[in-house]
């Protein structure tokens, strides 16, 4: 069956990816990027770092999202990749380098570690690969704390900082998150609008369906992995500037992987805006509740098992079926009169079909 | 001698990872869930010889006399509600609604009874042991957890395949629909295997109060070793689980003789291994695992 057999005949169904012109979603972006570039100039210090924790929280959220929402991988050891992104920045600071040049290679070490990784996790499945992605954490935390050069169990100053002043360090450290926290969220948007997104989304669906027809999925996994450890390195390194005492339980905490699991949940799995709104919702909770010791995490929490239970497409989900509305689309949408699901789906494979001009899952996946 | 010395402490603490391994093991086996909240739950058990039982006039070296019926009836309500509701979902729910229960219980316990640890107060049984020779000693406490361990693993065996409730769980466990068919009301079924669980994992988390301390941050690492312990023995396979949770034992005793730092690692580094050479476990039967 070709392309063209697929074709609507009907003229009156219509396939579109945006609901709202696309100037206006860039324009959006724009302003927004702008006002966040800008904000250090204009906000008290106390804002300019609670929004730097924000923008590190997107980046560990948008690539759990990646990980479980699209690509169906629940980690609980992301945490690992975060404390050797601090690490590694560490590394290349005490050898001399500046922290902040030092959050692209911090980026590479970790792709560099997860590829490897990937071929033992990939073993497993399910709850057996979340638990063991959290073995692969500690074993990396018990082996960085068993340096000395890293000051072991105690921690070590990030070198390098000194010569800055707070206020010199407080905005460049933010703007090293935002702008971090911008790639990381376009990356990922531009990802999912590829290739790759349409593998991921037809595995979703049917796994052994999309094996069959020679969708590289393996491959696939693998890349979303190493992208997500790599993303979740770069928030590492931004948290070992902000810190900036580099200390092993705080590196590797599992709160991170909680706070981007229950941030990533309420606000929407499987969309690109609902990690954003979850993060907003966390430190909304947080700032409300500092004076309340943990009383904010296990609210937190309990609205992540209530949201996973009842409302499992969580906020934005819930906002994007009802009202038909996205901001930052990565499928299409198919209108008009007696339009079935199956249609809508088979209908935005044949749009990618003609956009990209090659025939979608031509190769076999050799891996098993 | 070093070596026999090694090698005895490990299966000793084998036994405990053993006790603690089988109701995670259980509830996959039955249920295939994966209880991210299986350590907390032995905290809280813990947590409830220190603090609840005392009011009760009883001794705390006979707090699981309280505890363990207690967190049978837990398991039982918790799986008809909370579980129950998510696997009805997808695997993937019950994932998220465990790891979320983990945090919301570990960070209740800091905020109730803080951050200092706790341990349940056996008395002079702590210190007494039995000496083997001039090196070897073994502590009456270990001795007992071991024998306790064994004899849950047995018992749960003979009630898997002796009694009728048992041969209904391993029905459900095989072929759910089939088990439906046949009449059997797979969620009560679930509610006994969990309240099964339960039970044991109060005796472990109550062990472990007496063995060291319990703080409410406990409950991760020991779920890591419960977790090592099943899949290097084997899903699903009770006696693999004695064997997977002495393996570890002698693993992290070895490690230790070392360095006291390589502890875990050496564990972790067992586990891994496993997991690149067989990972079904070593007396698992099925490969896929989902």
């Amino acid at each position: 069956m070709s392309v063209e057999d697929l074709t609507p005949v009907d003229q009156s169904i219509t396939v579109k990816r945006n609901q709202i012109p696309v100037a206006y979603t860039l324009g959006g972006v724009v302003a927004l990027a702008v006002f966040f570039t800008w904000a250090p100039w204009i906000l008290p210090a106390s804002d300019v770092t609670i929004l730097m924790n924000f923008f590190i929280l997107v980046i560990m959220a948008t690539m759990w999202n990646l990980l479980a929402g699209y690509a169906g991988m629940v980690s609980i050891g992301q945490q690992g990749f975060i404390g050797l992104g601090a690490y590694a920045t560490l590394y290349f600071a005490i050898k001399g380098m500046d922290p902040f040049f030092a959050i692209p290679l911090a980026v590479i070490v970790c792709a560099v570690i997860a590829f490897p990784v990937t071929f033992l996790l990939f073993r497993l499945r399910g709850g057996y690969f979340a638990v063991a992605t959290w073995v692969v954490a500690n074993s990396a935390m018990l082996i960085i704390g068993s340096i000395a050069f890293f000051g072991g169990g105690t921690g070590h100053y990030l070198p390098g900082l000194t010569n800055l002043s707070f206020k010199v360090l407080n905005h460049d450290t933010y703007l090293a998150a935002w702008f971090v926290a911008l790639v990381v969220v376009v990356a990922t948007y531009i990802l999912l609008r590829s290739r790759l997104g349409l593998v991921l989304s037809s595995v979703r669906d049917n796994e052994v369906a999309s094996r069959s027809s020679g969708a590289k999925v393996t491959s696939t996994r693998r890349t979303v992995f190493i992208v997500a450890a790599a993303g979740c390195g770069a928030a590492g390194a931004v948290l070992a500037i902000s810190q900036p005492f580099i200390q092993l339980g705080n590196e590797f905490n599992l709160q991170w992987a909680a706070e981007m699991l229950f941030a990533s949940m309420i606000g929407g799995l499987g969309t690109i805006e609902g990690p954003i709104l979850g993060c907003v919702i966390f430190f909304v909770l947080q700032q409300s509740l500092q004076n309340y010791g943990a009383w904010y995490l296990i609210i937190f929490g309990a609205l992540a098992v209530g949201v996973a239970i009842w409302q499992p497409r969580g906020i934005w989900g819930f906002v994007r079926d009802t009202f038909h509305f996205e901001l930052l689309p990565v499928g299409y949408r198919v209108s008009g009169a007696g339009v079935t699901n199956e249609a809508r789906s088979a209908m935005r494979t044949v749009r990618w079909l003609r956009r990209t001009q090659k025939t979608p899952l031509e190769q076999d996946d050799k891996s098993p | 001698m070093i070596w026999l010395n090694v090698i005895v402490s490990g299966v000793l603490l084998g036994g405990f990872y053993a006790l603690f391994a089988c109701g995670l093991s259980l509830m996959f086996g039955v249920m295939k869930i994966i209880n991210l909240a299986h350590g907390d739950m032995a905290v809280v058990a813990g947590y409830t010889a220190v603090f609840l039982v005392p009011k009760f006039h009883l001794p705390e070296v006979w707090s699981f006399i309280v505890v363990v019926p207690l967190f049978a009836l837990l398991g039982y309500v918790v799986q008809r509600t909370l579980f129950q509701k998510s696997i009805d979902r997808d695997p993937f729910t019950t994932l998220l609604v465990t790891f979320g229960l983990s945090v919301v219980i570990e960070n209740l316990l800091l905020e109730i009874y803080t951050a200092n640890a706790q341990s349940i107060n056996i008395g002079s049984l702590i210190a007494k042991s039995w000496q083997v020779n001039n090196t070897i000693y073994v502590s009456y406490l270990s001795l007992t957890v071991l024998i306790v361990s064994v004899v849950v693993l047995a018992a749960l065996q003979l009630f898997l395949s002796k009694t009728s409730t048992g041969r209904q769980i391993r029905a459900v466990s095989d072929d759910r629909e089939a088990a439906q068919l046949c009449g059997t009301n797979y969620r009560h079924i679930f509610g006994i295997a969990s309240s099964l669980a339960f039970a044991t994992v109060a005796l472990a988390g109550i062990a472990f109060g007496m063995y060291t301390s319990l703080d409410p941050t406990s409950g991760g690492v020991n779920l890591l070793y419960a977790f090592e312990t099943v899949v290097i023995g084997g899903i699903g396979s009770l006696w693999g689980t004695l064997v997977g949770g002495i393996l570890l034992g002698i693993a992290q005793q070895f490690g230790a003789h070392f360095n006291e730092q390589y502890t875990v690692l050496a564990g972790n580094i067992l586990f891994l291994i496993v997991l690149a050479i067989r990972p079904q476990g070593l007396f698992g039967k099925k490969v896929v695992m989902s």
